[in-house]
């Protein structure tokens, strides 16, 4: 990730009305060989991100590995103060009790992997306290569907624009928004 | 894409995206209501009640409390069962009915959550007044000391207890506020007033609701779901454990974890009943939460409440075939002796009140529902005091059989933290949006009269037989 500032340019707006027109949209979009910046919802629509072409999200993976170091540190902690530190001879019963050490180490697996995913979230998605959004249009986070192109030469812009006015968007604009392209 | 013609419908009224957004910020926007202003007074004053209760515990010690050397859990511990299984409806109904991919869970998940949260505060509070020396509560986890160091004990079901319920909290909290996140930014993006709109703004993290930002929402939403899962069950376990590992008669009976958990979701789900009935209709989110909503979870009552009976004929038939005269007394005198009153208030409320909603009329009957739904809580309370207090009371040596009486600290304490569940559940009605925006609006395509003008409505909806399938005004009949 570069740490340096990204610039403001010019993007193509094109706003829909309707989710099932914003998946059209996006596919005729993409045929056309235009490159999508960003796509706004207000909520989750199923199959937008193949229709963007987008690879399956790694966070089960996190979530994975979260959990397998939950699980390593509550047995490193159970057997650490219990088994090797100090052990406590109650009855004679084991200093190893692994059938006791099963709901420690379960809810600690859970606990692990459900922050670590869930702080790779807010992570990966530049969420989190005192983020300030910028907003296409207030709208996109109530019944509007925002499709943003960054845009180029002149052809290249009547080009886009023609797109969204093909496939019915109810709004083309431009505005001057922070460049996400990465490099 | 293929639809069922049977496929329930559950938002009514023709909403648009718009008009669902602009439904579930209403209360946000507008000023409180009198009857608002009323509970709220009314909710906190009962806890400040509660707080005259815990400051005389917290100066003069356990000794507040009517507890004696035979019964020394009674109230507290009742009250922390109590309020852990309230807390087990939200996760269900939103990790769990996930995974079931039942959507009508769209409609309630967001408040049940909310209440899951609350009434896991609430419990958290008994187990730390009941150490007597709350300002020593660290002790109990695993920390590095000066006293040799000499750690806690991992064989004690107590101790896994501590760690059962702080992750429950954490995860549930969590999972709660990730689903807050989008819907924070649509308040944030709609709410006028530059203070309301700072406090949206940092609320809502920045979200924009990006494609990407979705596709990993979604996919954590799934992987949480999937935790919690296991997590919800596991919490009530160990909470069984508490007992169940003990040597107790009443208590030492290897039926506890599955009874338990039943118990919990039958408790919670008359909860989340309790509160929805009255909170549907005070915010007018009645196309949201709809009759269909209150109809399936008086499903979830009838199925929960017949397994708690299962457990509790069971465990009164495997007293006597065990032959364990011991265990046998335990529950002779449980169902006959002093306490049989409770016994019974327990069995009545439990076993019996939810068999009406057989009857299809009485589930779709919002105000029959919410006075059963007051039966099961007050039940559900019961049971736990039964468990507890009966099998204690009368112990091995009959010289120190004794009767339990709660001391009016105690009942402060008890009235006073259902004050602050209402004061923090009437916040969340009045500053947070009740229903989940986001979630709902994705299932309008599949499950609202909006786009479902050809469905079957009489499904969900109850159009009594032989009359014509309910028909929105505007839609077109060919």
């Amino acid at each position: 990730m570069s740490k340096k500032k990204k610039e403001k340019v010019n993007h193509l707006v094109g706003i829909y009305d309707d989710d099932e027109k914003l998946l059209h949209a996006v596919e005729v979009i993409r045929q056309r060989g235009i490159k999508i910046a960003d796509v706004f919802t207000p909520f989750p629509i199923h199959g937008l991100e193949h229709a963007l072409g987008y690879k399956d999200s790694r966070l089960p993976d996190v979530a994975f590995i979260f959990g397998t170091l939950g699980t390593i540190t509550a047995l490193a902690i159970q057997i650490g103060t219990y088994t090797i530190d100090w052990q406590v001879n109650v009855g004679g019963k084991s200093s190893l009790p692994l059938p006791s050490f099963i709901p420690v180490t379960f809810e600690l697996t859970v606990l692990f992997a459900a922050l670590g995913m869930v702080g790779t979230y807010l992570i990966a998605n530049k969420i989190g306290p005192g983020v300030q959004p910028e907003v296409v249009d207030p709208r996109q986070t109530d019944d509007k569907f925002v499709v943003i192109v960054k845009a180029k030469d002149e052809a290249y812009n009547q080009k886009v624009k023609q797109a969204y006015n093909d496939t019915g968007a109810e709004t083309v604009r431009e505005q001057i928004l922070t460049d996400t392209e990465e490099e | 894409m293929y639809d069922s013609p049977l496929r329930q419908l559950l938002v009514t009224g023709n909403k648009s995206y718009a008009q669902v957004t602009e439904d579930i910020c209403r209360p946000i926007h507008s000023k409180p209501s009198k009857e608002w202003l009323g509970a709220f007074l009314l909710s906190a004053s009962i806890l400040g009640i509660g707080g005259i209760g815990i400051l005389n515990t917290l100066v003069n010690g356990i000794g507040a409390w009517g507890l004696n050397k035979t019964v020394g859990w009674a109230f507290d511990i009742t009250n922390f069962v109590f309020w852990i299984g309230i807390g087990h409806a939200g996760t269900l109904i939103s990790a769990i009915l996930l995974l079931f991919r039942q959507k009508w869970r769209t409609g309630v998940n967001r408040a049940a959550e909310a209440m899951t949260i609350f009434a896991v505060l609430c419990a958290a509070l008994f187990p730390g007044l009941h150490m007597g020396r709350p300002w020593l509560a660290y002790w109990i986890f695993p920390l590095p000391n000066y006293h040799g160091p000499l750690w806690v004990n991992f064989n004690s079901p107590l101790l896994w207890d501590v760690f059962a319920i702080s992750t429950y909290f954490t995860v549930s909290l969590v999972f709660w506020y990730t689903g807050l996140i989008p819907d924070f930014a649509t308040v944030r993006d709609r709410i006028k007033g530059k203070f309301a709109k700072s406090v949206y703004t940092a609320l809502s993290f920045g979200w924009v609701g990006s494609a990407k930002n979705w596709q990993r929402f979604e996919a954590v939403s799934l992987i949480l779901a999937g935790l919690s899962t296991p997590l919800v069950l596991s919490v009530h376990t160990i909470v069984s454990f508490d007992f169940a590992t003990s040597v107790i008669p009443g208590w030492h009976t290897t039926i506890f974890p599955p009874y338990f958990v039943a118990g919990a979701i039958f408790s919670g789900f008359g909860m989340v009943l309790t509160l929805m009935i009255i909170t549907r209709k005070v915010l007018n989110l009645e196309d949201y939460i709809t009759i269909g909503h209150i109809e399936a979870m008086c499903k979830v009552l009838i199925a929960t409440g017949m397994m708690v009976g299962i457990a509790y004929t069971t465990e009164f038939f495997i007293a006597w075939y065990s032959g364990s005269i011991y265990e046998r007394y335990a529950f002779i005198n449980r169902a006959f002796g002093p306490y049989w009153w409770a016994y019974w208030i327990m069995f009545s409320c439990n076993v019996f009140s939810p068999q009406v909603f057989w009857i299809r009329k009485l589930r779709r009957n919002p105000w029959f529902v919410f006075v059963i739904s007051i039966f099961v809580n007050i039940g559900m309370w019961f049971e736990r005091f039964v468990i507890i207090v009966t099998s204690l009371h009368r112990d091995y040596l009959v010289s120190s059989w004794r009767m339990y009486t709660p001391s009016i600290t105690e009942w402060a304490i008890m009235i006073g933290v259902f004050g602050l569940f209402f004061t923090l559940f009437l916040l969340f009605t009045r500053f947070f949006p009740v229903v989940a925006i986001a979630e709902v609006k994705s299932i309008m395509k599949t499950s609202s009269d909006t786009y479902r003008k050809d469905a079957q409505v009489e499904i969900f909806h109850g159009t009594p037989a032989g009359v014509p399938a309910y028909r929105s005004p505007d839609s077109n009949l060919q």
